[in-house]
């Protein structure tokens, strides 16, 4: 009987789980959980300080998911070494776990920048767990005054997820825009506008050098008094334990399509990894959820035995702030056909024949059209691209084409 | 399974599909009340040109990219085949409708998810498009797979 140990209890664990189940009923499936929770939905840590979701609806599966599955939980420990002479996991209380098969799907963990001074402050956080969620939850008020260091897509979600609980939120970046990573200078102006139309500061191009207690010294020369300080410049993937045992990593661990590491028997999945993402043709740690349950789901067919590939990842974000949505996807590369009004904005980028990505902000509606060109790679001279461009619809695939898709089962 | 399909040299375009289909989710008893006056938020789109139309509602795909996407875990496929939301776990990021090629979701009046659940759950029990689609375009039967 194979012996199947997941580190990581995220959603790519979960993937994971379902795809050797969908293979495999019989094996021993342990999954080694460092936080005390059951598998629950990171993104909505944000929403949960919006009150719109509670720790039961956060549950990305129901309570007894585990014991369906059959599988064994154990919590509060860590897996700090694969030992693969003997074949066994080390855990953090040194225990050991037998394995036939590892999938690594660890996450990321928050920088923290090594700013002088950071230690004086009191109520400091990074926000990428529930229980960093909780703490803030319990030390923020009415009156507290919030620094949020970095204007992606934690911060910013964090900074709408607190707006209504505190007084008064600045948000510093040392990039010159907002969501640098998936917004272009114009989208980002547009953003911004509208996060600042609801009540968040920003100070960009600037960030905070040096902290004493309450006050944070601003690198532009401007000092900044607050009460409690969010940290989110950024994540590093989990890479240490297939670094330590001669695996390849770049920044994250190397996989390839069947999501397997370069040491026999391990495989990776989700916010760890660096896959390959097919708009840009590069290796990108492409640290998103659906990717995570993909990967995981991949990874855990091809442990079971089953036959697997997951080759059509690309960076994709579906995000709103404040009512206002937007989606990006791909690579911002090639031509730009662009239409816009002070409502909303879509940017479409087409190369060599083919959608690339795109930006579209306010008016997303069947977006997931323009989606899949891009990872179907869908030469562009096969529809009407001249109404796609116009419009996301089917109108403009072939008959044929249409017909196989809404003719019959998909 | 069955599902809904349509066959778009039959469909004229009238949208009545739309109106029926928000009437038979609206959980009242009279379509005037229901709808009247009121934008409606229909689990069922017309789209086309000048010269086609065609009904577009989601095609419960035997490997949906919904349910694997969606980064609350609320939409799932039941064991009879059905995708479905639980819009009370729904937090509205529309993640969904990003990766949907199809563009069957589209959220409600309250920005919560919805999607054709083909009327099992609602007090129509069958497809309320395809009862109420005046050129018989749309039909509910199941297609090229074994069960």
């Amino acid at each position: 009987m194979k012996q199947y140990v997941i580190i990581g209890n995220g959603v790519a664990a979960v993937g994971c789980i379902e795809g050797i189940r969908s293979v495999d009923k019989q094996g021993k499936i342990t999954v080694i959980s460092e936080e005390n929770h059951h598998v629950y939905c990171r993104p909505l840590i944000s929403y949960y300080l919006e009150n719109k979701t509670d720790t039961n609806r956060m549950r990305y599966r129901g309570t007894d998911f585990y014991e369906k599955m059959g599988c064994e939980v154990i919590y509060g420990k860590k897996a700090v070494k694969i030992d693969t002479s003997a074949k066994a996991v080390v855990l953090s209380d040194s225990s050991r776990l037998p394995y036939t098969e590892v999938c690594v799907a660890a996450g990321s963990v928050p920088f923290v920048p090594a700013v002088e001074g950071l230690d004086s402050v009191d109520k400091k956080f990074t926000f990428m767990t529930l229980d960093d969620a909780l703490s803030l939850e319990k030390a923020v008020d009415k009156d507290s005054r919030v620094l949020i260091v970095g204007a992606g897509l934690i911060g910013l979600k964090c900074a709408e997820g607190l707006r209504d609980r505190v007084a008064d939120i600045t948000v510093c970046d040392l990039a010159d825009r907002v969501l640098s990573s998936i917004l272009d200078t114009d989208c980002a102006a547009f953003v911004q506008k509208h996060l600042e139309a609801n009540g968040i500061r920003f100070m960009l191009g600037d960030t905070a050098v040096k902290f004493n207690r309450g006050c944070a010294q601003m690198k532009s020369g401007k000092t900044m008094n607050f009460d409690v300080l969010v940290l989110a410049v950024g994540v590093r993937a989990n890479t240490s334990l297939i670094t330590d045992i001669g695996g390849e990593v770049n920044r994250g661990i190397l996989i390839n399509d069947r999501m397997e590491t370069s040491v026999p028997n391990i495989y990776a999945a989700g916010d760890c990894t660096e896959g390959n993402d097919i708009s840009s043709g590069q290796k990108k740690v492409l640290a998103l959820m659906p990717n995570a349950y993909m990967q995981g789901n991949t990874a855990g067919v091809n442990i079971a035995g089953g036959a697997k590939v997951f080759d059509k990842a690309i960076p994709m974000n579906s995000i709103g702030f404040f009512g206002l949505h937007m989606m990006t996807a791909g690579a911002y590369e090639g031509e730009l056909y662009e239409e816009s009004d002070g409502n909303s904005i879509k940017r479409l980028f087409t190369k060599d024949g083919l959608l690339k990505g795109f930006i579209l902000i306010g008016n997303t509606e069947r977006a997931g059209i323009y989606t899949s060109l891009i990872r179907e790679k869908t030469h562009l001279d096969t529809i009407d691209f001249d109404t796609m461009k116009k419009v996301a619809s089917s109108v403009a695939f072939s008959c044929e084409n249409r017909r196989k898709k809404f003719g019959g089962v998909v | 399974m069955k599902r809904i399909y349509v066959n778009e040299e039959w469909c004229l375009g009238c949208h009545l599909c739309e109106y029926n289909c928000a009437f038979a989710n609206s959980g009242m008893s009279d379509m005037a009340t229901a709808l009247k006056g009121k934008p409606i938020y229909p689990r069922i789109h017309i789209e086309g040109d000048d010269k086609i139309s065609y009904a577009v509602s989601c095609r419960h795909c035997t490997d949906p990219i919904c349910v694997k996407s969606c980064i609350a875990g609320a939409i799932s496929k039941s064991e009879d085949g059905v995708v479905r939301v639980d819009k009370s776990r729904c937090i509205g990021c529309l993640t969904c409708v990003l990766v949907c090629p199809f563009g069957s979701l589209a959220p409600n009046a309250d920005g919560v998810m919805q999607k054709c659940e083909l009327c099992l759950q609602n007090s129509c029990t069958s497809p309320a498009c395809v009862k109420g689609c005046p050129n018989k375009a749309i039909v509910y039967e199941q297609r090229g797979e074994d069960e």
